[in-house]
């Protein structure tokens, strides 16, 4: 006997696929749907709440938020003292991307054009492996390694060299009793801590950039300079990019490094922390919420302007 | 998102008035079987950090209560977990209590059910910052003074004044205190300046430090102006200041008793002292929430803070003091009347208890906290 070229169905599971099937629009609603929520509802929705928020303004006398549409809270923003933050914040943020991608720049080449092997292996490890530890624990032993009775104060006496770091410490903008309490060392840790996102995505991006087009570079008569001038730099661009988004947006945001290292000047973070505690100013801490968005576009546009994309 | 609720409680309270009618409890039950409680990490310790330190499991034994913890941060992690619901008892600082009460978190509390009231000290029954309109909203737990900290190699003596910290000045071992002090890293600080103030200058009338005119308000900040000339780096994390004291060559800092023990206890050479202007401090009390859904156990609790080794164990491992002044001679636990000395016990007058600065205040209108908050942020920023 011949079996029937179509078999009934055999209960709910048979009738769900035939609907699939019959209308695969069904499935893809179905299979998008969730990421779709969380993306809508709870990431971008979060930003929406915090965006209005920050249009609202805390009543001057009872200290309480009042839910009217104001730009009261921006003005307050504006303030010498607010805008001293978001300007130490986005110096802070650009020379540790600066820093990041001159120190990252060398690193992720060897590892992406020499390195074979075990040594590509230990590359990777020794990028990751920072990332892998505590992040307090890199930050707290730091903070112990700058320390005026620290590893790096000891050796400088040991060796006659203290009046390096004494003059490092003169220059202004980086005053301190100590590497530690000086802007500088906040610098150095926070280009620490961040440095492998920028190494992991240039590695990637100098990979992808095919041998041929050196080798017909070299073959149409560029000097060295010049192929990495027009051909390496252009390609790796993007990687670059992403890097320093990494790099530039981490440090914007980042509340914790400043309070261990540093003269505790107030970064946006920070300022955010406090802000929204006890002060219960809610509205300020959410239009400061905003600068690092307002910064991190405008960047972002800057570099499309610039071409960064191009190679993608 | 808590925060907003937490607005949105004070707002409502605000709209309502503070009517404390609600009904508390007048005879006690069996035990429910368990107790929840929102606390302070360290505050109630059952042995498990350190064996020698636990005054939970014999409550356990004795009441069939199980004791279940919920350690919070900070004040406004107090306040939106008692706003969620859940717990029967906090350990509400003074920043947090009579916001709890005017949110209509916690209920009053009958004191004719703790046998042990009689036990608290004096000077705390009716404090304010949980008692309202005659109501106690709960029972004392802990206090503690906000110390000067200070180098025994540099100071030879307790330094008499806190201008060590405010003032650029030549310290005993003839340099001076720029870059060797530190400050505390919260606008509350802003008290500590006030209070400086008060006794050096007078003419700006200031009365209590946490509710300032406007003028009053300036000249604590100019204060702290100058000061920052003289802090390299603001203390915010206690173990961040115990490091400090040792690897940063910081010789004095406003401080807790904590760090004081503990840096004491690493054979480093510190001590602490309530200069002559007085100083800040602390005063944390037992409150039970409104809708607690096991009241007995509550009340066995507050009880058991009062009655047992509690009182006398914490004041010890917090370096705080207890609320039962017998505890520091009872021997029903580690304090002795020195260790209570230490702790600041015999100050109490002289310590003015953290209240959140509020607009609405006994000369009319003063700097609210919020205003504090952003003004702080731009006096380290160096404005």
């Amino acid at each position: 006997m011949i079996a029937p070229a179509i078999l009934p169905a055999r209960g709910a599971g048979d009738r769900l696929t035939g609907l699939f099937w019959r209308r695969p629009a069904v499935l893809v609603a179905l299979l998008i749907l969730p990421p779709l929520l969380w993306l809508g509802v709870i990431y971008l929705g979060a930003l929406a709440a915090l965006l209005l928020q920050s249009f609202y303004a805390i009543d001057e006398f009872s200290g309480i938020v009042v839910p009217e549409f104001t730009l009261k809270t921006y003005a307050e923003l504006l303030r010498a003292q607010n805008l001293d933050i978001i300007l130490r914040t986005a110096l802070m943020a650009a020379a540790v991307t600066l820093a990041s991608a001159v120190l990252a720049f060398p690193i992720a080449y060897y590892a992406a054009r020499y390195a074979r092997g075990g040594w590509k292996a230990a590359f990777y490890l020794g990028v990751m492996l920072p990332l892998w530890s505590s992040y307090l624990v890199k930050v707290y032993a730091w903070k112990l390694i700058l320390a005026k009775e620290g590893i790096l104060g000891w050796a400088a006496s040991a060796t006659g060299t203290g009046f390096l770091i004494d003059g490092l410490l003169a220059i202004p903008g980086f005053e301190g009793s100590s590497l530690s309490t000086s802007p500088f060392g906040t610098f150095l840790v926070f280009t620490y801590v961040w440095l492998p996102y920028m190494i992991l995505p240039m590695q990637a991006a100098l990979e992808r950039v095919p041998a041929s087009m050196l080798e017909a570079s070299a073959d149409l008569g560029a000097t060295r300079a010049q192929t990495f001038r027009t051909v390496v730099l252009p390609l790796a661009l993007p990687g670059v990019i992403a890097g320093s988004i990494f790099t530039f947006s981490l440090t914007l945001g980042d509340y914790i490094i400043p309070q261990i290292v540093g003269n505790s000047a107030n970064f946006i973070g920070m300022a955010v922390y406090q802000l929204q505690g006890t002060a219960g100013n809610i509205p300020l801490a959410a239009a400061f919420a905003v600068v690092p968005i307002v910064i991190m576009l405008a960047y972002l546009w800057l570099a499309k302007k610039a071409g960064a994309f191009d190679a993608l | 998102m808590k925060t907003m609720k937490l607005m949105a409680t004070s707002a409502l309270a605000a709209l309502t008035g503070l009517s404390p009618a609600l009904a508390q409890v007048t005879e006690l039950g069996a035990g429910e079987g368990q107790v929840n409680i929102v606390a302070w990490p360290g505050y109630i310790e059952r042995g498990e950090t350190d064996k020698a330190f636990d005054w939970v499991t014999k409550f356990e034994e004795a009441t069939g209560c199980k004791v279940n913890v919920k350690t919070a941060n900070t004040s406004d992690e107090m306040v939106a977990l008692m706003n969620e619901g859940g717990f029967d008892l906090v350990t509400a600082s003074g920043d947090a209590s009579l916001r709890l009460v005017a949110g209509k978190r916690v209920q009053p509390v009958n004191t004719d059910l703790i046998p042990s009231w009689s036990k608290v000290d004096d000077r705390l029954k009716d404090a304010p910052w949980f008692t309202v309109e005659g109501t106690h909203y709960g029972v004392p737990y802990m206090w503690g003074p906000n110390v000067l900290m200070y180098n025994t190699e540099v100071f030879k003596e307790a330094p008499k004044s806190w201008s060590v910290v405010f003032e650029e000045q030549v310290l005993p071992d003839g340099q001076s205190n720029k870059g060797r002090v530190q400050a505390y890293d919260g606008p509350i600080h802003i008290a500590d300046a006030a209070q400086y103030l008060m006794a050096h200058k007078p003419d700006l009338g200031i009365t209590n430090p946490y509710e300032l005119s406007d003028a009053q308000y300036a000249a604590a900040l100019d204060l702290l102006r100058g000061q920052r000339m003289l802090v390299s780096r603001y203390w915010h994390d206690a173990f961040i200041q115990i490091d400090d004291f040792k690897n940063e060559g910081v010789v004095a800092s406003g401080s807790w008793p904590f760090q004081v023990n503990l840096l004491k206890a690493d054979g480093q050479p510190v001590a602490s002292t309530i200069p002559e202007e007085g100083a800040t401090g602390w005063a944390d009390t037992t409150m039970m929430h409104a809708e607690a859904e096991h009241p007995n156990c509550a009340y066995l609790w507050m009880e058991h803070t009062l009655s047992s080794n509690l009182q006398s164990d914490l004041a010890v491992w917090f370096g705080a003091n207890p609320s039962v002044p017998a505890a520091c001679t009872d021997g029903s636990g580690m304090s002795t009347k020195e260790s209570c000395h230490d702790n600041g016990m015999d100050d109490f007058d002289r310590i003015r208890f953290w209240t959140t600065p509020v607009s609405k205040c006994a000369q009319g209108e003063c700097v609210p906290y919020y205003r504090w908050v952003s003004d702080y942020i731009g006096v380290i920023g160096g404005r």
